[in-house]
């Protein structure tokens, strides 16, 4: 029993697969979710403030929220309508302190301070909860000691969104990503060890048609598994979503990114199984650090900054802000960045990715 | 015009001299095999030919052309099937004809292709379940999906039972009868002996002999012996009695026929020895005794995937 178990042990650290996946892979995980689910040193949340008073008690009340390290305040001008400019920065987090608070406050009488947010999000329970916290202070600090200031709060836009608005839209990116990665990766490095590659460079076919055909497959793959998602999305848990051309383009950019990605990394492996870990070490991250479980504003600031040097985050980002918003100004920065290192990893797969040797 | 040219070709792999200065040709409608043990350079030789690699040193052309920069229109005329061939593993043989044809542009029949190779009972079976020797017959209709000039046979029937083996050689038959030019390689001589019109024999990236089996074995082999069962007491007779060249290994011995009149002599010997003695034969040396004179025991047993 020893020796079985001996060889066993053997068997897996000699294989980097085996070795990846009984030991670094846990490991990943476990950093991983800790780091999301600790949240000690979660970054501050970004708030719209629009001061339409011009006072010393709204520049005192601006000055205030500014202190607390938990938000980081935006400000808006006042000719801007709040609740539009909120929306096209896909935010529902905002205060607007009214015209006159300062003189109100001064002569005792009774003002809101209006509070945006979505009630079902994290961050604007932290925004409704600092703003009251300091109205509390200002009310104690005030003339008479009366209650003058109060809190209004508003939903940001018409509808709430919920958890599963978020989550309909990662997991599209979720499946645009792992399907074409994990089959790629491994076509590309099996077809290589069975020669099939070699038939094929017999053949007319060419490389980038070959490559072609699999995008074209992936992108009918990822559009099925949207439509599904959206249906369960929306009759099982009450989803809102928009549907529009903007989808659409995601639906595209994605699985071509990730197929070229997937033949890349195939591509520069020596063997199917150095070419799974390879995989797995570029998909991994993706898969839990682009928003597709969490939302990554919900993430410490660190893991933020990995996120937004991933691609995935961007395909997310996107179909959140057509699919959720209906906010094309964010989405088109995050086609067009999409567009960009597609072309290049498309290229260079093409380019590496050999029917023939030399 | 030859189908196949083939003048000084070189390829190393590193330190490595893979194939080291061969030339041959092919002329076309002949079947021309590569033989020799694993690691000779068979394989590197004959994929440098289909255009699937580079070459070294020396000139190549097939049908004309340069394998490597004319590969895209050299590869429309000849039909390939890689060492070990595999596929994927879903589509069944009728699937996988149609498949491949569609990629030459081609509408082929798969049932008429595949009763070419004696294949319609596996029809729709997916390739995962074939068996090796049905695996190697649907390599052998891809590779005729493009009615090609040229067919390139790596080892075809390599790891197959002697049934199936002698099913793949039908089809080689075939292929010759149809006129079309067929370079084989395979380590088995058994296979070069049935099929091929000639025969070059590698060694360490060399061409050691080359010609038909006949030429071969009466250049490289040396000439008649007798051969006579016997235990004990023979041998020794013979090398004390007679000027015959002897060798023996216990069970058996074997007498060197340098003329026929040394025939005459072996047998009243025989008969004079007194000696128990049975079983005798007279043979020339087989294509597989001057293989392991040419090759080595060594060459046998050499590495996988040369």
């Amino acid at each position: 029993m020893l020796a079985e178990l001996g060889v066993y042990a053997r068997g897996n650290l000699r294989s980097r697969e085996g070795f990846f996946f009984t030991l670094v892979f846990p490991i990943i995980l476990i950093l991983l979710f800790g780091a999301i689910f600790s949240g000690g040193s979660s970054g501050p949340t970004t708030v719209y403030v629009q001061n339409l008073d011009t006072g010393p008690t709204s520049s005192a009340f601006m000055g205030a929220l500014n202190s607390t390290t938990a938000l980081r305040l935006v400000s808006v001008t006042a000719g801007q309508n709040f609740t539009q400019y909120l929306s096209s920065h896909s935010s529902t987090d905002g205060i607007v302190i009214p015209q006159g608070f300062s003189s109100a406050f001064i002569a005792n009488q009774k003002v809101n301070v209006t509070v945006y947010g979505n009630p079902t999000s994290t961050s604007s329970a932290i925004v409704s909860g600092i703003t009251r916290e300091i109205v509390n202070a200002f009310n104690l600090r005030g003339a008479s000691g009366a209650h003058s200031v109060g809190v209004s709060a508003h939903t940001a836009v018409s509808s709430s969104y919920k958890y599963i608005d978020f989550l309909v839209p990662g997991l599209v990116g979720f499946s645009a990503l792992t399907s074409p990665m994990f089959a790629l990766v491994n076509i590309s490095s099996t077809y290589r060890r069975d020669k099939i590659f070699k038939l094929l460079s017999l053949t007319p076919l060419t490389k980038t048609e070959w490559l072609m055909s699999k995008i074209i497959w992936y992108i009918g793959t990822t559009a099925i598994s949207f439509i599904l998602m959206s249906i369960v999305g929306i009759y099982a848990f009450g989803a809102h979503i928009t549907f529009n051309w903007g989808i659409g383009m995601f639906l595209i950019i994605g699985p071509f990114f990730f197929v070229s990605l997937g033949m890349l990394v195939g591509t520069i492996s020596n063997s199917p199984e150095s070419a799974a870990v390879v995989g797995n070490l570029v998909t991994f991250p993706m898969m839990f650090l682009s928003g597709t479980f969490f939302p990554v504003a919900a993430m410490p600031m660190y893991l933020q900054g990995i996120a937004h040097v991933l691609p995935l985050f961007y395909m997310i980002d996107g179909l959140t802000n057509v699919m959720i918003y209906g906010n094309f100004g964010p989405a088109y920065f995050d086609v067009g960045l999409l567009l960009v290192i597609s072309a290049v990893t498309f290229a260079l797969a093409v380019r590496f990715f050999r029917w023939r040797e030399d | 015009m030859p189908a196949i040219e083939v003048e000084g070709l070189k390829k190393n792999y590193g330190d490595l001299h893979a194939v080291d200065g061969i030339s041959f040709s092919v002329e076309k409608g002949e079947v021309f095999s590569l033989l020799g043990p694993n690691g000779a350079g068979k394989t590197t030789t004959i994929e440098v030919l289909e255009g699937l690699r580079q070459k070294g040193e020396g000139t190549t052309t097939v049908l004309d052309m340069d394998p490597w920069s004319k590969g895209y229109d050299l590869h429309k005329r000849i039909g390939v099937i890689p060492q070990g061939f595999k596929f994927l593993d879903y589509p069944t043989p009728r699937e996988a004809l149609v498949y491949y044809g569609a990629l030459f542009g081609k509408k082929v029949d798969p049932d008429e292709l595949l009763r070419r190779v004696i294949l319609e009972d596996a029809a729709n079976i997916w390739f995962q379940h074939l068996s090796g020797g049905q695996r190697q017959k649907l390599g052998m209709a891809l590779s005729l999906v493009n009615d090609p000039e040229v067919v390139f046979l790596d080892e075809p029937t390599t790891g197959l039972d002697p049934q199936a083996r002698r099913a793949v050689w039908e089809v080689i038959r075939k292929l010759k009868t149809e006129g079309r030019t067929v370079m084989l390689t395979t380590h088995y001589l058994e296979e070069a002996e049935e099929l091929a019109d000639r025969v070059a024999i590698m060694n360490h990236g060399k061409i050691v002999a080359m010609g038909t089996t006949e030429e071969i074995e009466s250049k490289y082999g040396s000439g008649q012996r007798m051969i006579v069962k016997s235990k004990g007491s023979l041998l020794k007779y013979l090398k004390e009695n007679t000027k015959l060249e002897v060798e023996g290994d216990g069970g058996s011995v074997t007498i060197i026929l340098r003329d026929k009149a040394d025939a005459f002599v072996a047998l009243g010997a025989i008969q004079e020895s007194g000696a128990d003695w049975g079983d005798l034969t007279i043979r020339r040396d087989s294509l597989e005794d001057v293989f392991l004179k040419l090759v080595g025991e060594e060459g046998r047993s050499g590495r996988e995937g040369e």
